[in-house]
C-alpha cells in the first residue's frame, strides 16, 4: 500500500479568497456570515448566508470554457489553480501524467432552474444555449475542470450530501493508496445562491434568530437555533509519496484514515453511533489511539440535534480527557457539498501555522458539549495529527486523519 | 433592416458575446477556421440571432453557411 499525501491547497470561501485570507480569518475568527434581504423577499424563514464575490475569470479562460460553468465549478478552478500553484503542478506536468480528478457535489440548483425559466418563456429547447446542460449536471465541477486542465486519469463527482467533500477526498486516498492513480485533485464545491437553499430552509433548520449575523452560527452553544448555508470551494492536491519525493514537493501532510459510515436511520435527523463508527473506522485504518489525536475539526453545523449527537459521538470516542475540539463553522456557517474539503484546508492551515481555530459564539455550552474540549478562543498550539468529522442527509458519515509528515 | 444593420448587429454579438476578433470579422471569414467557432458555439448563435432578429434559426439553416458572407446572407433571408 502506499502513503497518501498533501501537497497543495487551494479555498474559495466566504472568510477568504485564497490560503492567506482564510488562515487570518481563521485566527482572528472572522465570520463571513450576512443577511440577504432578498431571501426574505423571497419567502425564506432565515435570511442568514454566506458570501463570496463572484470571481473573475475572463482574463483567465476562453469563452467556451465559461459558458458551462455555473457559480460551483467557478470557485472550483479559482480554488484549483490556488492548490496547483502550491503543489508547484504546471500544465505541462499535467498534459504528460495521468492526473485524476474526484469533487463533492451535490446540486446545480440555480443553473437547472435559470435554464428551465428560459425555455418556458421562450418554448424552445435550443435558446437555453450550448453550456446550459454542463452547468446542470450535477458532475458540472469535475467534468468541467477536467477539460480545462486535460486531466487523463479518474474523474467522476461524489454526491453525499454534506459529506460529498470529504468523501472525495478519502477516495481519492484510497486509490492512490492502492496504486491505481499516482496524483488526484480532489475537493469540494458549493453553489451560493437562494435557490440552491430554498427547500433546506423550509425543513425549518436555519438559524431562526435574525439578529446578528455574525452571531448566527453558534454551534455547540445551549442558545443555537440553526445553521447558516454557505459555499465556494476548495481543493487539494493529493498524491503518492513517491510522486512527492521525486517531484520535490513540499509535502504538508499525510492522509492516515478514511473512515465512513452510515446510519441506516431518519432521512435528516442523525444519531451517534454512525458518526462515532465512521471515527473509529478512520483511527483504526491509521493505526492510531484516541489519544494521539490533537484536534478535532467537527461537523458541527449548530443545530439543535446535530450538534448534540456529534458531541456525544465525539465523548464515546474519545472520552473525558479528550483532544481540542473546534466547528469552524461557526465563522463559515455550513459549506455544504464542499465543507468536507474546505474544513480539511482549514485543520491543514491549522496544523501549518500551530493554532486551533476557535469555535465563535460558544458561550454556553450545552449538557453534552461541555464535555467535549471545546476551544473557545483562537489557542496557539502545535498540531500534529487531526480529524475532520463530515454527515449529511441519508446518515452518510465520513471521518478523515490527516498527520504532519514524520 | 437595411443589410448594413444587419451586417453590424451581427459583428456586434460575435465581438461582445463570441469574443471574436474584431479584425478578423470579413465577409471571406471562415466561420470555423478563421472564427474559431465549434459546433457548440452554433448553438449559441442561435440563440444570439433570436435575441437580436428575433428569428429561430434551426440546424438545417446553417447547411451550406460556411463563410460569414453566408451567414449575412441567412440572416437576410430569415428577416425578409
Amino acid at each position: 500500500m502506499k502513503r497518501v499525501v498533501i501537497t497543495g491547497m487551494g479555498i474559495y470561501s466566504c472568510i477568504g479568497k485564497n490560503l492567506q485570507e482564510v488562515k487570518e480569518s481563521l485566527y482572528n475568527g472572522t465570520s463571513g456570515i450576512v443577511y440577504d434581504e432578498k431571501r426574505k423577499d423571497f419567502g425564506f424563514r432565515s435570511c442568514f448566508t454566506g458570501q463570496v464575490a463572484p470571481p473573475e475569470l475572463k482574463k483567465l479562460l476562453s469563452r467556451r470554457e465559461r459558458v458551462s460553468m455555473g457559480e460551483e465549478a467557478q470557485y472550483a478552478y479559482v480554488s484549483t489553480l490556488e492548490a496547483l500553484e502550491q503543489a508547484k503542478v504546471s500544465q505541462d506536468y499535467l498534459n504528460k501524467n495521468e492526473v485524476g480528478i474526484l469533487f463533492g457535489n451535490d446540486s446545480t440548483a440555480k443553473s437547472v432552474i435559470e435554464s428551465i425559466d428560459v425555455i418556458r418563456e421562450k418554448k424552445d429547447t435550443t435558446l437555453v444555449g450550448s453550456g446550459a446542460i454542463f452547468k446542470a449536471m450535477n458532475s458540472t465541477v469535475t467534468m468541467n475542470l477536467s477539460t480545462i486542465f486535460k486531466l487523463t486519469g479518474v474523474n467522476f463527482t461524489i454526491s453525499a450530501a454534506c459529506a460529498s467533500g470529504s468523501h472525495a477526498i478519502g477516495m481519492g486516498y484510497q486509490l492512490i493508496k492502492a496504486g491505481m492513480q499516482e496524483m488526484v485533485i480532489c475537493g469540494g464545491a458549493q453553489e451560493l445562491n437562494m435557490l440552491a437553499v430554498a427547500s433546506f430552509d423550509g425543513l425549518g433548520v436555519f438559524a431562526t434568530d435574525q439578529r446578528d449575523a455574525a452571531k448566527a452560527s453558534r454551534p455547540f452553544d445551549k442558545d443555537r437555533n440553526g445553521l447558516i448555508p454557505s459555499g465556494g470551494a476548495a481543493t487539494l492536491i493529493l498524491e503518492s509519496y513517491e510522486s512527492a519525493i521525486e517531484r520535490g514537493a513540499t509535502i504538508l501532510g499525510e492522509i492516515v484514515g478514511y473512515g465512513f459510515s452510515s446510519n441506516g436511520e431518519h432521512i435528516s435527523t442523525p444519531n451517534v453511533e454512525g458518526p462515532s463508527r465512521a471515527m473509529r473506522k478512520a483511527l483504526n485504518q491509521a493505526s492510531m489511539k484516541p489519544e494521539e489525536i490533537d484536534y478535532v475539526n467537527a461537523h458541527a453545523t449548530s443545530t439543535p440535534v446535530g450538534d448534540a449527537n456529534e458531541a456525544k459521538a465525539i465523548f464515546e470516542v474519545f472520552g473525558p480527557k479528550g483532544p481540542h475540539v473546534s466547528s469552524t463553522k461557526s465563522m463559515t456557517g455550513h459549506e455544504c457539498w464542499m465543507a468536507g474539503a474546505s474544513e480539511v484546508v482549514y485543520s491543514m492551515l491549522m496544523m501549518q501555522h500551530s493554532f486551533v481555530a476557535p469555535n465563535i459564539n460558544l458561550e454556553n455550552p450545552d449538557e453534552d458539549s461541555e464535555k467535549l474540549n471545546l476551544v473557545k478562543k483562537t489557542l496557539d498550539k502545535k498540531i500534529d495529527v487531526f480529524l475532520s468529522n463530515s454527515f449529511g442527509f441519508g446518515g452518510t458519515n465520513s471521518a478523515l486523519v490527516i498527520k504532519k509528515l514524520q | 433592416m437595411d443589410k448594413t444593420e444587419i451586417i453590424e448587429k451581427i459583428h456586434y454579438f460575435l465581438v461582445d458575446e463570441f469574443e471574436v476578433e474584431e479584425d478578423d470579422l470579413t465577409p471571406e471569414a471562415h466561420l470555423k477556421e478563421t472564427l474559431e467557432l465549434d459546433s457548440l458555439d452554433f448553438v449559441d448563435l442561435v440563440v444570439a440571432v433570436e435575441s437580436s432578429f428575433s428569428v429561430k434559426l434551426v440546424g438545417d439553416d446553417f447547411k451550406g453557411v460556411v463563410l460569414l458572407q453566408d451567414f449575412y446572407d441567412l440572416i437576410e433571408r430569415k428577416i425578409s
